[in-house]
């Protein structure tokens, strides 16, 4: 029997990762990593998992870094790639942002799959890393109808 | 107990503004908690609360488990979390051109966001007061219900069709 793929899930603190959080069910029974910004999540993921009855899943994080930090930016990019090299997921799947951007990127150069997820905080426009990642994503969603275009993003439903 | 969340990471005077001075005109009737980063050296002083510049994940879901009414920036993290144990919360935009963000992500979303039972929204500081006192008032009607903590079947069964049929070799 084939093994159950590797779900890496990865979200920055605040708004994307309660988003990310609500996804779950799409990789229960997988393998599971979680990338956030934030080292206190840790225990949410595990008590979450716990809940579902699922083995605790693995957990990395990154610095924190917005678009101004290029510092920071490439610390976290960094950050990304290592943990991509070393625990080699074959799904990552990201409802933003800059970490996510990073994870989708590297991790299809290396040969996952990409799931990108817009948040839902992006009502009026794609954010800047949906918009840039759009056709390099191999499953480009939105969660508001209205952004939804022929050419991608689809629209599938929204965490809410 | 009102508790007010402004997110972690950039401040938001005018509603800190706003909710002193309702919350003035209101002296002793309400125990608040407040959760505001103000990293700035002139940022906006309160008058009548104290501020917690931050709370772990767990003190954060703590308070709004224990909150009656929750106010809030739009941020989908704080409508979520309150949705998901069934606390009323009253959302206030922050705006672009005030650079309370980087861009008016918050205030589309505010619009785009249908009527959900316990939503209450302010549009800006002037509109706060009287919607404050709107939410405080529903308070005694039945609690809004919970939100499953995880989202519709139908969106998470998409998702998960994806992740089993990427199997590759």
């Amino acid at each position: 029997m084939k093994r159950k793929p590797h779900v890496m899930a990865v979200a920055s603190a605040g708004g994307h990762w309660v988003q990310l959080m609500r996804l779950r069910p799409a990789w229960a029974g997988c393998r599971v990593t979680y990338v956030t910004t934030e080292p206190d999540f840790q225990e949410i993921a595990q008590r979450r998992a716990a809940q579902d009855g699922e083995p605790a899943p693995g957990f990395h994080t990154v610095i924190e870094a917005n678009l101004w930090q290029k510092g920071r930016l490439l610390r976290q990019m960094l950050g990304i790639f290592l943990i991509l090299l070393r625990t080699r997921p074959d799904v990552v799947i990201s409802t933003g942002a800059a970490p996510g951007y990073f994870a989708l990127r590297i991790g299809r150069f290396l040969g996952a799959r990409t799931v990108w997820i817009d948040s839902m905080a992006n009502a009026g426009e794609l954010s800047l890393s949906g918009q840039r990642l759009g056709k390099h994503a191999d499953l480009w969603l939105t969660q508001w109808e209205h952004l939804a275009k022929p050419e991608g993003p689809k629209c599938l439903g929204s965490v809410l | 107990m009102i508790f007010l969340t402004i997110g972690t990471h950039e401040p938001f005077d005018r509603l800190l503004h706003a909710f002193d001075d309702w919350l003035g005109q209101h002296a002793d009737q309400h125990e608040v908690v407040v959760q505001a980063a103000s990293p700035v050296i002139d940022a906006y002083r309160p008058r009548y609360f104290d501020t917690i510049a931050h709370l772990s994940p767990e003190d954060y879901e703590a308070h709004i488990r224990a909150a009656d009414l929750i106010v809030s920036h739009a941020g989908m993290g704080s409508i979520l979390t309150a949705f998901t144990y069934g606390k009323p919360i009253v959302i206030m935009p922050r705006r672009g051109h005030l650079r309370e963000t980087r861009n008016d992500h918050q205030y589309t979303t505010f619009r785009s966001l249908k009527a959900w039972p316990g939503l209450f929204f302010a549009e800006d500081e002037t509109a706060l007061p009287a919607v404050m006192d709107r939410a405080l008032a529903a308070i005694t009607d039945a609690a809004p219900p919970c939100l499953p903590d995880v989202a519709d079947p139908g969106f998470t069964t998409a998702l998960r069709e994806f992740i089993f049929s990427s199997r590759q070799g």
